[in-house]
């Protein structure tokens, strides 16, 4: 087919002795945004170093606009209108914008000298491809992240790229930023320039592309047109297996509440908050950013201190004055970045494991007892059913779904009776979320008491026994997961309703 | 456009202020600050420490550190004036300033290689090569004091102008040197700003990764960039001995600290990609002065020690503090979302 800007067929590699690819093959047309989702590990960055001429593939062939390749150099792929656009947007954050904009122009055209003037002539016009405003001599570090995205953007379509790849751009993005990126990338897509939109966050590829390409271990699952395509076949698509959306039950009926709350205020956050939480339950606390929620988990946990009110934990008054105090009463706390970001990557999964309790397994002057840190790494591998042959491999050999529970293993070493979770699975892929709820559900069910602070409404809909949505610092309504939707907890949290 | 925003997070406005500050206050309480022949001095103890300045504030534009340069102008000086000396050379003083510079350029060089091609780290490099340079230097060539060859001695004499100090009966004399760093200063300012070259420095310096993307040559960047302070370290060294009129190997060794004291407090961000020539130039003036007026106002030498690191500790610090002031969502997480509900 001509109207094809990029067919890419059968392209394999190898890297060592993983095979990275295996034959994948991905087709865009002319003007389309095609969306290319996968877990992490599933070799969509290898695919898109191979069509931007990075890597070399072993076997198979790349078609640009009707012209074929086994092999591409980088200066060749982008003359030939390939561009890609990184992560971390490659851009020079200590120059200005104008010279961010112009200095692969110039470096492309084997300058010598650097004219200002012909720099500024290449920025005002980039900048004016999109309408961008922006002053071109402010330096790119003090702009938004938003902000150097549109600069990659400008600087790619100087190019006269025909294919333009974002790999993850909504990454770093707030929801408002996300929308106008999606605004540019229609206004390209309106130009005949074709998209390739990296991601593997499933409402995104729904809301932009038309076209969709699933990739699993380095092979083609699925293809199609997006609109086929629904939340459950995506995942399955994503991870290969089935997922149920039923919706958490605890096992027994609630006993005495091991948190109670009552009548707690904090000026300027939240105002009255009464709530109790059985051992066994799930509290899903949803609400807009701002709305109170994570100043009331904070409070929970000892960070900040309630104005009035107070806070019972296993039937006994609590007074946590500190994060302190609040461990010792038996609380603890993941925030949002903690999850993914609470590792020592590089370490042993024993040695992550065991860091929070080294003093209990320590005896004489601070010797490790080798057999009782051998004994509690097993344990919590069972436990938690830790996916690996053998816990002296460093942590980052783990699945994302896997070092998470290595995270969370360390906070229930510590005698829990309340386990907080703010947005758990915040930038986690299907699979890993999926494992993240079952591994939540499943400590409900040992006994704990779980609040999960979160804004991912299918996740909160997923996991919790009860929600409550957050409104200008108060409770506005208890919901019950099994008879009520997405759209309702949507409306009632920005107050639609 | 100028915003105050923008004036205020650059150093050169403060290190000039500082300038102003501390002359009038050696002014109020000497009366001998502006003086012709004070003036006149602190050029003229302004030569080496700037041209030493120039080459480290390239290589830590560039994401790196240098503190061997030093010892390469010791080594290149001392093995250039050793062997002039020997062979009885009475021909002009471009000959050894050729060959200091052509050895301190061979120096360079390694440093270059080990760096750009080995990919090792500058601190790592820059210290061991700078013991290896010494090491030779008073190892292998047994060095101690030595005479200068007579154009070298006779190129210390040419002045360009005597300022006298009738009150006190002094006179100070403006050494012809000083024309080679203006011309070092004119020729860096543009190789770094009107060559892809020095943009490139400036690219490497911001975001290694990216330059290497954008198609910059980043191992012929570092390789030309160590070669450079390399000859530039030669030419320094020629400068110095010329200026003191005899050849003390260990007359420049010691002071990398200052010199990059003085590049840190002139706004060169030590993790690289931000540095100018007039900051770096007012970072060594502010030090030369400060160390002048230290002397003159009878503080023990130990003590201007002592401040140099305290200059470098504030010097960085407020660059630090600086870039908190512009910089703005350095990291994504630590940004506020302004999301509506999913």
């Amino acid at each position: 087919m001509s109207d094809n800007v990029l067919k890419v067929e059968g392209v394999a590699k190898a890297f060592g002795g993983v095979q990275a690819l295996k034959g994948v093959s991905l087709e865009i047309e002319k003007g389309e945004i095609h969306c290319l989702a996968g877990e992490n590990g599933c070799g969509k960055s290898t695919l898109i170093k191979v069509i931007s001429g990075v890597h070399e593939p072993d076997a198979g062939t790349i078609e640009i606009e009707g012209r074929r390749f086994a092999r591409l150099a980088p200066m060749q792929a982008i003359a030939l209108g390939v561009q890609v656009i990184y992560q971390d947007f490659s851009v020079f954050p200590n120059l200005s914008v104008m010279e961010n904009l112009a200095l692969n122009m110039e470096v492309m055209d084997h300058r010598v000298f650097m004219n200002y003037r012909r720099a500024k002539a290449i920025a005002a016009h980039a900048v004016s491809q999109i309408g961008f405003d922006v002053d071109l001599d402010e330096r790119v570090e003090t702009l938004a992240v938003a902000d150097r995205q549109l600069i990659a953007i400008c600087r790619a379509l100087l190019q006269n790229s025909k294919l333009i790849i974002m790999d993850e751009p909504t990454a770093a993005l707030t929801k408002r930023e996300v929308k106008a990126l999606f605004g540019v990338i229609k206004d390209l897509q309106s130009r005949g320039i074709s998209i390739l939109f990296v991601s593997h966050k499933l409402d995104e590829v729904f809301e932009i592309s038309e076209r969709f390409t699933i990739l699993r271990g380095g092979e083609n699952v699925a293809s199609g047109s997006t609109r086929e395509l629904d939340r459950r076949a995506f995942a399955l698509y994503m991870t290969g297996r089935e997922f149920a959306d039923a919706s958490y039950r605890p096992a027994a009926a609630p006993g005495p509440p091991v948190l109670s709350v009552r009548n707690l205020t904090r000026r300027g956050a939240y105002t009255n908050i009464s709530f109790d939480l059985a051992p066994g339950e799930i509290l899903g606390i949803t609400g807009l950013l701002g709305s109170g929620r994570t100043e009331l988990v904070e409070t929970i946990f000892g960070v900040v201190q309630p104005d009035s009110g107070s806070i019972e934990i296993g039937g006994k008054p609590a007074r946590l004055r500190s994060v302190r105090a609040a461990i010792r009463a038996g609380v603890g706390y993941v925030p949002s970045d903690r999850l993914t970001e609470g590792l020592f990557l590089p370490q042993t999964i024993e040695r992550n494991l065991v860091v929070a309790v080294l003093e209990r397994l320590s005896g004489w002057l601070g010797v490790l007892r080798r057999q009782a840190v051998v004994e509690t790494t097993e344990r919590w591998i069972a436990d938690l059913s830790i996916a690996t042959k053998d816990p002296s491999l460093p942590v980052r050999t783990l699945s994302g779904g896997n070092q998470q529970k290595v995270v969370l293993a360390r906070w229930l070493a510590n005698d829990l009776k309340v386990l907080i979770l703010n947005g758990p699975t915040m930038g986690v892929d299907i699979g890993s979320k999926y494992d993240i709820h079952a591994l939540i559900r499943g400590l409900a069910e040992h006994g704990l008491a779980v609040v999960i602070v979160s804004d991912d409404l299918p996740e909160v809909l997923a996991c919790a026994s009860r929600i409550v949505v957050m409104q200008n610092g108060a409770f506005v309504q208890e919901l019950d997961p099994a008879s009520t939707t997405e759209t309702k907890l949507g409306e009632l949290s920005t107050g639609v309703a | 456009m100028l915003s105050p925003r923008r004036v205020l997070g650059r150093s050169e406005p403060w290190v000039f202020a500082a300038i102003v500050a501390l002359s009038l206050l050696i002014q109020a309480r000497s009366g001998q600050f502006f003086t012709g022949n004070n003036l006149v001095d602190l050029a003229r103890a302004l030569v080496v420490p700037a041209l030493f300045s120039i080459g480290c504030m390239m290589v830590i534009v560039s994401g790196g550190i240098d503190v061997s340069f030093t010892a390469i102008a010791s080594l290149a000086m001392y093995v250039t004036d050793k062997t002039l000396l020997a062979r009885g050379y009475d021909g002009t003083v471009l000959l050894p300033y050729a060959m200091s510079a052509g050895l301190g350029l061979l120096m360079g060089a390694l440093n270059g290689f080990l760096i750009a091609f080995l990919r090792l780290p500058t601190l790592i490099v820059t210290l061991g090569t700078s013991s290896l340079y010494t090491g030779l230097m008073f190892g292998a060539f047994a060095a101690s004091a030595s005479d200068v060859p007579p154009s070298i001695a006779a190129h210390g004499k040419q002045i360009l102008f005597t300022a006298v100090n009738s009150d006190l009966g002094l006179t100070s004399t403006m050494p012809a040197q000083i024309l080679i760093l203006a011309g070092v200063l004119v020729l860096v300012f543009f190789l770094l700003r009107y060559t892809m070259l020095g943009r490139g420095i400036y690219a490497i310096g911001g975001d290694e990764a990216a330059a290497e993307r954008a198609g910059f040559n980043v191992r012929a960047i570092k390789m030309f960039l160590y070669c450079f302070v390399g000859v530039l370290a030669g030419v320094t060294g020629i400068v110095r001995i010329s200026m003191i009129a005899y050849a003390d190997p260990s007359t420049m060794l010691g002071m990398e600290l200052p010199v990059i004291a003085a590049v840190v407090l002139g706004g060169t961000r030590v993790t690289g990609g931000v540095g100018t020539l007039t900051g770096t130039t007012l970072g060594v003036a502010l030090m030369t002065i400060l160390a002048n007026s230290l002397i003159l106002m009878g503080v023990p030498t130990y003590w201007s020690r002592a401040f140099t690191g305290a200059v470098i500790i504030i010097g960085t610090g407020v660059t630090a503090w600086q870039t908190g002031l512009t910089r703005r969502g350095g990291r994504a997480l630590s940004r506020p979302a302004t999301g509506a509900p999913a």
